[in-house]
């Protein structure tokens, strides 16, 4: 499984009022073809603007450092033109919310096909059979009726469903999901969830899932990374880092959550709040907040480095290292 | 033990322009204890945040409605009676629910000067009840906006306890915090019921932090409530198909790599609800019957109560069948 993508160092910083700040610290990760890759941090972790970067669709004066290449080719470094001609059709992105990446007034028909006519250079009526293929594809029940019908008329799962249909519709290698069920309900995840399960088995499609929610990277990430203050904190395979992890911010993540077996046990929050923009500490970015700091937590910014094969953690005390 | 919270039968309409009126809840059964946590969960436009409303009487309602004894009045123009001040509600957004130009201490000590008490007094005991939900004593003197999400609702719920209420409804408390904030605010509102022997009714979407937090459950689905019970034995054995459905709907963070279980079809609309059990369209055990006949909340035995036609009155719940065969199948 060659990398189809692979973040290099990625840094991005962010205009302020008060000069630049920097979201994304030092990222490096691969995505193989066909591999669904989880995002997963809190709010302010850097995990929305690591795919806005990718995407070229950073906020107005922000500033890059680093690669990501992508099928080859470096996507920092492109012209905006070059990158019109990759996004969309050989890497698309899916929102959290799809009331709002859907357009309100523009019918389905409209929504799907235009790009696979600008892409593609399709005529009318083959980019209407694609349409009703992806619709089919997607499980939108009445496909041929879905067309003519408006983002309004359907729930939030079946417009999720569709908002997945016009990201699929020039074939793209790699799929950017930013919180993609956060906004439904955990009936309707289940199925989106299990759409970009068969959409990768299916196509061979990469899809970069990025969520807050462990649980739902448990069910479909191939391999996790957990940001923190805009740097890995942790990657590996998904078993290993929700059974093994090695980070003591994993490890105060999975405490937080509620016990999968219930019972009375209080939650166990990790103390503090994250980092805002401009705000990450000095040394490991967690130090303040974590239970295993030692003084040199203080100063060093330590990188990940290789715990086990293909896991990384960004902590050198290692203090979970020695606990199976 | 006597009800601190009790709704019978309650029914809310939203009236709209130019459609006939939606039944948001149409004949739901709650019943809360003093120092019980009751967790209110099901799918969006089930109705949970409307019955929280209208039992604490922010919408009017249809059917019986006591709390403490007393019949509640829906909140209108002239002052909320007395003995309603023990009953206190705590939103989803605390950026919306704080008011961003006025010191966090005055809107927290609000409770205290509809009690008679002066400013300064009102400020210095609401910096108590901030330094009793885990904020710093100065905060009385800062401005929302000083604050996190999670500071916030910390915030929020100072100010409620200012009327020392008996009850709570929370709805989605948590909902709009981020993951560690999450845990602190639940435990805090755990801790604050038992500590000081409130009742409280958790409405949440999050099934498994209800599971974690209530001593009992209720499922709502399309405007009813169609079981409620302790939650271990709701979630160990759930009595109904649709409770059933949505547990095995939650992802688990186990790092096995199991889908969650799809339940097929969306939630119907309310303004045409299905014939006979509401849940019957998408069910996996339904029966013929099922679309004809509507069945009620019976109580079961063991303080569960269910409204399916699987279980009895007056009898144990019934584990429900095996339905790997229809919901068990690739839905996707």
């Amino acid at each position: 499984m060659g990398a189809l993508l692979e973040v290099e160092d990625l840094t991005v910083w962010l205009a302020t009022r008060r000069g630049p700040r920097m979201a994304v610290d030092g990222l490096s990760f691969q995505v193989g073809s066909g591999e669904i890759f989880g995002i997963a941090g809190e709010s302010g972790s850097g995990k929305t603007m690591t795919a806005m970067a990718l995407l070229g669709l950073l906020p107005h004066a922000a500033r890059t450092s680093g690669k990501a290449v992508f099928e080859g080719r470096d996507l920092l470094s492109m012209s905006a033109r070059q990158l019109r001609a990759v996004r969309g059709r050989r890497i698309a992105m899916v929102s959290q919310d799809p009331s709002t990446s859907l357009h309100p007034m523009l019918s389905i028909e409209t929504q799907l096909t235009e790009h696979m006519r600008h892409h593609l250079g399709l005529g009318r009526s083959e980019a209407r059979g694609r349409a009703v293929e992806l619709l089919a594809t997607v499980r939108i029940p009445d496909p041929e009726q879905a067309l003519g019908a408006h983002a309004a008329q359907f729930s939030g799962g079946m417009r999720q469903r569709i908002a997945i249909a016009v990201a699929l519709a020039c074939e793209p290698r790699l799929l950017l999901a930013d919180e993609p069920t956060t906004a439904l309900d955990v009936t309707v995840q289940a199925g989106i969830l299990r759409l970009l399960h068969r959409l990768r088995a299916e196509r061979e499609l990469a899809v970069v899932v990025i969520t807050h929610d462990l649980g739902v990277l448990s069910a479909v990430a191939d391999r996790i990374c957990v940001m923190y203050g805009g740097r890995t904190a942790e990657v590996g395979p998904r078993e290993n880092v929700l059974t093994r992890p090695r980070h003591p911010y994993t490890r105060g993540l999975l405490d937080a959550l509620p016990h999968p077996e219930g019972g009375a046990a209080a939650l166990r929050p990790i103390p503090g709040s994250p980092p805002s923009l401009g705000e990450v500490p000095e040394g490991c970015p967690f130090h303040p907040r974590c239970g295993y700091a030692v003084p040199d937590c203080r100063t060093e910014r330590p990188a990940p480095v290789l715990v086990e094969p293909g896991h990384a953690s960004a902590c050198p005390p290692d203090p979970l290292g020695g606990i199976a | 033990m006597s009800a601190l919270l009790e709704a019978s039968g309650v029914s809310v309409d939203y009236h709209r322009r130019g459609a006939p009126a939606l039944r948001a809840v149409d004949g739901a059964d709650l019943s809360l204890a003093r120092g019980e946590i009751l967790g209110l969960v099901g799918e969006s436009g089930c109705g949970k945040s409307t019955l929280g409303r209208a039992v604490v009487g922010l919408l009017p309602a249809a059917g019986r409605i006591r709390f403490d004894g007393h019949p509640i009045v829906p909140l209108g123009r002239r002052r909320r009676a007395p003995g309603m001040r023990g009953l206190q509600m705590v939103f989803q957004d605390p950026y919306a629910s704080l008011n961003p130009r006025r010191w966090v201490g005055d809107q927290v000590g609000d409770g205290y000067l509809l009690g008679g008490a002066s400013r300064r007094e009102a400020l210095r005991r609401a910096g108590e009840l901030l330094e009793r939900v885990g904020l710093p004593a100065d905060a009385a003197r800062r401005y929302p906006h000083e604050f996190s999400g999670g500071q916030r609702q910390r915030i929020a719920i100072a100010r409620t306890l200012a009327a020392e209420p008996s009850c709570i409804v929370a709805d989605e408390p948590i909902s709009a915090l981020d993951a560690s904030a999450q845990a602190s605010v639940a435990n805090l509102l755990v801790d604050l019921v038992r500590e000081l022997d409130m009742g409280m009714v958790f409405i949440s979407h999050d099934l498994s932090v209800v599971r974690q937090i209530a001593d009992r459950t209720a499922v709502m689905y399309l405007g009813r409530v169609v079981e409620a019970g302790p939650t271990q034995e709701l979630w160990s054995s759930p009595a109904h198909p649709y409770t059933r459905a949505l547990i095995s709907a939650v992802p688990r963070a186990d790092g096995a790599g199991v889908l969650p279980v799809e339940l097929p079809g969306d939630v119907p609309d309310p303004a045409r609800p299905p014939s006979g059990c509401r849940f019957h369209p998408r069910c996996p055990l339904a029966r013929p019957e099922c679309s004809r006949d509507d069945p009620p909340l019976v109580v079961l035995r063991d303080g569960r109560s269910a409204a399916c036609v699987l279980q009895n009155a007056g009898e144990p719940a019934r584990p429900l069948a095996d339905s790997t065969t229809h919901i068990g199948k690739d839905a996707t």
